[in-house]
């Protein structure tokens, strides 16, 4: 299938659904088009819900004090130019989508109900649905089970996309005046805390493959910060949020001794609201040095809590709930275990992602980076996602109004494409024998947990198991080139596991590359393990060189826009 | 061993739509038809978002955790009903709760 088209989005996500809207609003004419790998009303990070939006400028704060917050909570590096302009746009995105039809409540003087100093209560069971419908009515073209598989380039400069229907198994030639990577983070590079059956109960949505970021490798994107892992401290067992406990009932976490080592330990940066890497250093280093379990403690709500604290996971994470009901677990009586989860690579909590310019262009011209996959503004959360999907509407529908053509494609390229596209599922059909995605996941997600720092090793990362580890993952690489695929469903995770090999390889790299640990919890370099602002005050970058097909690693200095103590705010 | 259960002697394989709706939204892409009835693909796959559960018109899947974490006899059934959402919770001891959700303005 051929498509031309004015805007590209690819993903259909939290920020890919309002930067379509935008681009609507701003230019009715313009043809807009999502390519989705799942289903717009289901897919993504807000498949289920969400029972909060944790960024909202409240009365009394302001862009400058989220910014001077965000940094503190970043340890101290964030690109403070992203977060000041995502932040100036924050409220009024989501006040547009509550006018879609998403219900927030309200105090009675009309203020949205806050949960933390910088959260809000939302009821949103059926936020994708909502966001969704507001892409309908916005009149974009939606394909839905289309799976990206690499962006087109051409010198430098984007013109599109190709990938194939999962339903169809047809290819897909996307021609585009101007392209916006909206895919979520990567998860599933790590062996799970879970096995087996209950392999993907984890944290971040598992179906989020970190495609946004391998295309943008390939096409020789310069990313930052994938050091920055986000290691969650979660429920353990179904890896459920606990903000809805933490924040939403002020709950303080103890360790098997019922000390509340949080506020002991890291009094002087905030106890219980210690920056995010901290919230689970924390409790792994107790468990590590045999004072855990750790728990969340919950002996001071009462019945009506109890049953808010209920309905507010049913919005978000239901599976918390039925837990409860699966193993007869009364809060007043017992308390939950946390533990923290197999790493994530996301832009949306921590800093993972494309290098991008304030109007959220790339390094690549013609491509824009947004939400999960937009490094550098970490603590944007949803709200974040919304407010860079308009900002980069803005820029993209500039751009395409400034230099308004398409770019022909060359035939030798896109049967280059198709072949790539395809290669598993035919060599399948020739009768040949190789690995198949599933094997190959065990063997990447046990080569990163034991050499690059999974839960199982209480996230410790030393220089020797990164080395091995670069071994490892190239040779899966050369593996790769034998994946065979059954189906189309398994084309689709033959590509998904294509992608999670280069985003782990630049992954390895840029832990390697840091000789400092900025964010214990997420980044423990056992060989460095203080904070060197002297040597390290500085973003990590890589890009694949397209010529020799090596990451080359480099750094970008930080600058200060916001005046204060960076790690008092 | 199960995150979905499907529950054949409901599920009709919504004959004559084009797709089902539980084959339509799995984010996982998950489910499909055989012989005119709902299978899930690898259930160990299933991220819990519930999409399929939520969307089926005959109430036939619901959400299990798999025994490593969960016991068997408890159930968690979601009722859309205009702009709320009805979850009737039962505990593995017969309690029940039941809890009411706006989810639309």
């Amino acid at each position: 299938m051929e498509i031309d088209t004015d805007l590209l989005i690819i993903g259909g996500g939290t920020a890919g659904c309002l930067a379509a809207v935008e681009a609507k609003e701003l230019d009715p004419d313009l043809k807009v088009t999502i390519l989705e790998k799942a289903h717009i009303e289901r897919s993504g990070c807000l498949a289920g819900g969400i029972n909060a939006i944790n960024v909202y400028i409240h009365e009394g704060e302001s862009p400058e004090s989220y910014v001077r917050w965000a940094r503190w909570y970043a340890m101290g590096l964030l690109r403070e130019d992203l977060a000041l302009t995502m932040a100036r746009e924050i409220n009024k995105a989501i006040e547009k989508v509550e006018k879609w039809g998403l219900p927030i409540p309200k105090d009675d003087k009309g203020r949205y109900l806050r949960r933390g100093r910088w959260g809000i209560h939302v009821f949103g069971e059926s936020i994708k649905p909502i966001l969704a419908k507001a892409v309908k009515n916005a009149e974009v073209d939606v394909y839905n089970r289309v799976v990206v598989t690499n962006l087109l380039t051409k010198r430098e400069k984007v013109i599109g996309a190709v990938g194939f229907g999962v339903r169809n198994g047809d290819f897909y030639l996307v021609r585009a005046k101007a392209t916006i990577v909206a895919t979520g983070g990567a998860a599933g590079l790590y062996k799970p805390k879970n096995d087996g059956e209950a392999h993907h109960k984890i944290w971040y949505s598992p179906f989020n493959t970190g495609t946004g970021y391998a295309v943008g490798i390939r096409a020789g994107a310069e990313m930052t910060s994938f050091e920055m892992r986000f290691n969650a401290i979660r429920i353990k067992d179904v890896n459920a949020p606990i903000g809805t406990i933490a924040v939403g009932f002020n709950a303080p976490v103890i360790n098997s001794k019922g000390e509340k080592f949080m506020q002991k330990n890291y009094a002087h940066l905030g106890g219980e609201a210690a920056p995010t890497p901290l919230r689970v250093h924390g409790p792994m280093e107790e468990i590590r040095n045999g004072r855990g379990p750790c728990y969340i403690d919950t002996r001071r709500l009462n019945d009506k809590d109890l049953r808010r604290l209920k309905e507010e996971y049913l919005d978000e994470y239901p599976t918390l709930v039925l837990y409860l009901a699966s193993n007869g677990i009364d809060l007043k009586n017992r308390f939950l275990e946390i533990y923290g989860t197999d790493p994530y690579i996301v832009g949306g909590h921590c800093n993972a992602g494309y290098w991008i310019n304030t109007d959220r262009s790339t390094t690549l011209e013609g491509l824009y980076a947004i939400g999960d996959v937009a490094g550098g503004a970490s603590s944007k959360f949803v709200g974040g996602c919304f407010a860079e999907g308009i900002i980069a509407a803005r820029a993209a529908v500039d751009y395409i109004c400034n230099k308004n053509a398409l770019e022909e494609v060359d035939p030798e390229l896109v049967d280059k494409e198709r072949y790539r596209t395809f290669a598993p599922l035919w060599r399948y059909k020739e009768g040949r024998h190789g690995p198949t995605p599933k094997e190959m996941e065990l063997r990447l997600q046990k080569v990163m947990d034991e050499y690059v720092g999974g839960v199982h090793q209480f996230y410790l990362i030393t220089e020797k198991g990164l080395e091995i580890a670069k071994i490892e993952i190239k040779a899966l690489k050369e593996q790769a080139e034998n994946l065979i695929a059954r189906d189309l469903h398994e084309l689709m995770l033959a590509h998904e596991l294509i992608d999670r090999l280069d985003v782990a390889e630049v992954l390895i790299h840029h832990l390697l590359y840091r000789k400092e640990t900025r964010w214990p919890g997420f980044q423990d370099r056992v060989e460095y393990p203080h904070l060197d602002d002297k040597n390290w005050l500085v973003f990590v970058n890589s890009r694949k060189n397209p010529k020799t097909g090596e990451i080359e690693v480099f750094t970008r200095p930080y600058e200060q826009i916001v005046p204060g103590d960076r790690y008092n705010p | 061993m199960l995150t979905i259960v499907i529950h054949h002697e409901k599920c009709t394989g919504c004959k004559g739509m084009k797709e089902p709706l539980c084959v339509k939204l799995c984010p996982g892409d998950l489910i499909m038809i055989k012989n005119e009835k709902s299978f899930i693909r690898d259930p160990g796959d299933c991220w819990d978002c519930m999409a399929c559960v939520k969307s089926c018109p005959y109430g036939a899947i619901e959400t299990k955790l798999p025994y490593e974490l969960g016991y068997k006899d408890a159930h968690l059934i979601p009722k859309r009903k205009g702009k709320i959402i009805v979850w009737e919770l039962v505990y593995s001891d017969g309690r029940r709760e039941v809890f009411e959700r706006q989810v639309r303005l």
